[in-house]
């Protein structure tokens, strides 16, 4: 687990170079994905609108990022003939911009929700109680994108580990709204809109995952996913 | 690079031990604890390895690091160079190659070779093919050396394009036509096993992709040892990838897991371009 990849060092610099921009290109997206994140948070905090026209305008920014990505990716498979950690830095890289910009559509989804709430009195309430998920999220998120930085196995592992802490608030924010819409059906509609956008928030969670699944590919070469994590530990103890 | 390991003297004093899957089970080749010296000078340390039974195996490495050397032992081929001198045991099935009572003509019709510059006699297409099996006397007539050429030809996909030229020079044929043509001269004896040293360095893309057609086509029934320069030529016609640095087998597995997750850092600066 405690392998280390190595980006730089090519005897062509401009390998290096190339390499590097896709990184910080990725960790750019990454950041705008977040500032998605803060501006849903903000909404649902100060029930404010201006902060989810935000959240469409990163959208665009964050879709273009993705195909640039994806583009010099693809250049640099088609020029370079990357091998070995070279290559699993691509694939991981174009695999997880897919993710990325799947994060930022959840949150302009869960903004649009937000919006749509802020006219009635009982929305609102309801999606006050997404305020602890989408904390949480951001956080998931944020440690994801350290994670990619760092190529660390270790602390994709560790933010794995937590998505289950999501998943399980996920639950009880649905328990909750059950709860909520069977006192008065007049509640449907809201609760209905609310456990969307808590499935939209619990998907970011899942897309951390693949990213961090991404970086452990990168790290150690081996394919995690679709297994549990004590036995992605199991293997990446062996 | 780290530098610390950067010489021969430093290299040669550290022991070490291949990672990945040197030996195999049921080997055409295999070569045990093989040190070559050129005078005073070691170019390969204690090398074990195993060459499986029609199977493609590539060695790659930096300039020097003794694949070429390695290549050549294989069918006493340096032999040729007084100052070389070979250790160890070298087996092809349970021959031992360098046993003196060895006929070494007869094991390089056994462990044939093609080199990096495509060598054909100053003498006709027929000529060239025809020559390996006269000499070694693998035919009764000239019905049956006629169909041998056609054959060896035909396997090297050159039939149709020389047939009508037969008696013209080879010398007249391009660089990856005369390529093949040294390949067919080479099967025209029926060897077990077949060595290219860099096959397909002086040929233009197209002639370096029929020729890896070839080399896939006749791992059916060959037994095939490439040396090679392009590490993308390595990853696509072998079935296993040996690495060489300053004259020690740091690393041979299968090719994909060369090229996607190797296990030695040596291997793994080398594939992406960080030492050259």
């Amino acid at each position: 687990m405690n392998r280390e990849i190595k980006v730089g060092g090519h005897i062509s610099r401009q390998f290096d170079e190339e390499l590097d921009e896709i990184r910080s290109r990725v960790l750019k997206m990454g950041n705008l994905v977040e500032i998605q994140l803060d501006k849903v948070l903000e909404a649902l905090r100060d029930v404010d609108s201006s902060a989810i026209v935000d959240v469409e305008k990163l959208d665009d920014e964050i879709n273009d990022l993705e195909m640039q990505i994806d583009e010099e990716c693809t250049q640099i498979l088609a020029r370079r003939n990357p091998a070995a950690g070279d290559l699993r830095l691509i694939i991981a890289t174009t695999k997880s911009v897919r993710d990325l910009e799947r994060i930022g559509d959840e949150a302009e989804r869960v903004a649009n929700m937000v919006r749509h709430a802020m006219d009635q009195d009982a929305s609102k309430k309801a999606f006050k109680g997404l305020l602890s998920l989408t904390e949480h999220v951001k956080e998931l998120l944020h440690e994801t994108l350290n994670t990619y930085a760092r190529m660390k196995t270790r602390s994709a592992v560790k933010v794995m580990r937590k998505d289950q802490d999501i998943d399980d608030e996920y639950s009880r924010v649905v328990m909750r709204l059950i709860e909520f819409m069977k006192k008065d059906p007049e509640n449907i509609s809201d609760g209905l809109d609310v456990m969307w956008a808590a499935r939209s928030l619990e998907r970011i969670g899942d897309h951390c995952i693949n990213i961090c699944e991404n970086v452990i590919y990168l790290v150690e070469g081996q394919d995690i996913r679709h297994i549990g994590l004590d036995e992605v530990r199991e293997q990446l103890a062996e | 690079m780290n530098t610390a390991h950067n010489t021969m003297s430093d290299i040669a004093k550290e022991t070490y031990q291949t990672v990945g899957q040197p030996l195999i089970e049921d080997p055409k080749m295999h070569v045990r604890n093989t040190n070559v010296y050129y005078g005073e000078k070691q170019a390969i340390f204690d090398v074990n390895l195993d060459i499986g039974k029609n199977q493609v195996i590539s060695m790659i490495g930096p300039s020097g690091c003794g694949k070429s050397t390695f290549l050549r032992c294989l069918n006493r081929m340096n032999d040729t160079i007084d100052i070389c001198r070979v250790q160890g045991t070298l087996m092809l099935d349970d021959l031992n190659i360098y046993d003196k009572k060895i006929d070494v003509v007869e094991l390089r019709a056994r462990v044939g070779m093609v080199f990096q510059k495509p060598n054909p006699f100053p003498k006709s297409i027929y000529e060239n093919v025809a020559y390996g099996a006269r000499i070694h006397g693998l035919t009764d007539n000239k019905v049956e050396l006629d169909e041998l050429v056609e054959q060896s030809l035909k396997r090297c996909g050159l039939w149709k394009e020389v047939k009508d030229r037969l008696d013209e020079p080879a010398t007249g044929l391009s660089g990856g036509q005369q390529q093949r043509l040294c390949i067919a001269r080479a099967i025209a004896v029926n060897p077990e096993v077949i060595l290219m040293d860099e096959p397909c360095s002086a040929l233009d893309p197209i002639a370096t992709a029929t020729v890896e057609e070839l080399i896939h086509e006749l791992s059916e029934n060959f037994t095939i040892c490439i040396v090679t320069h392009s590490m993308q030529q390595a990853a696509r016609v072998s079935q296993r990838t040996a690495y060489f640095h300053l004259g020690k087998l740091i690393e041979v597995n299968d090719t994909s897991t060369v090229f996607t997750n190797p296990e030695h850092k040596l291997t793994e600066e080398y594939i992406t371009g960080r030492i050259g």
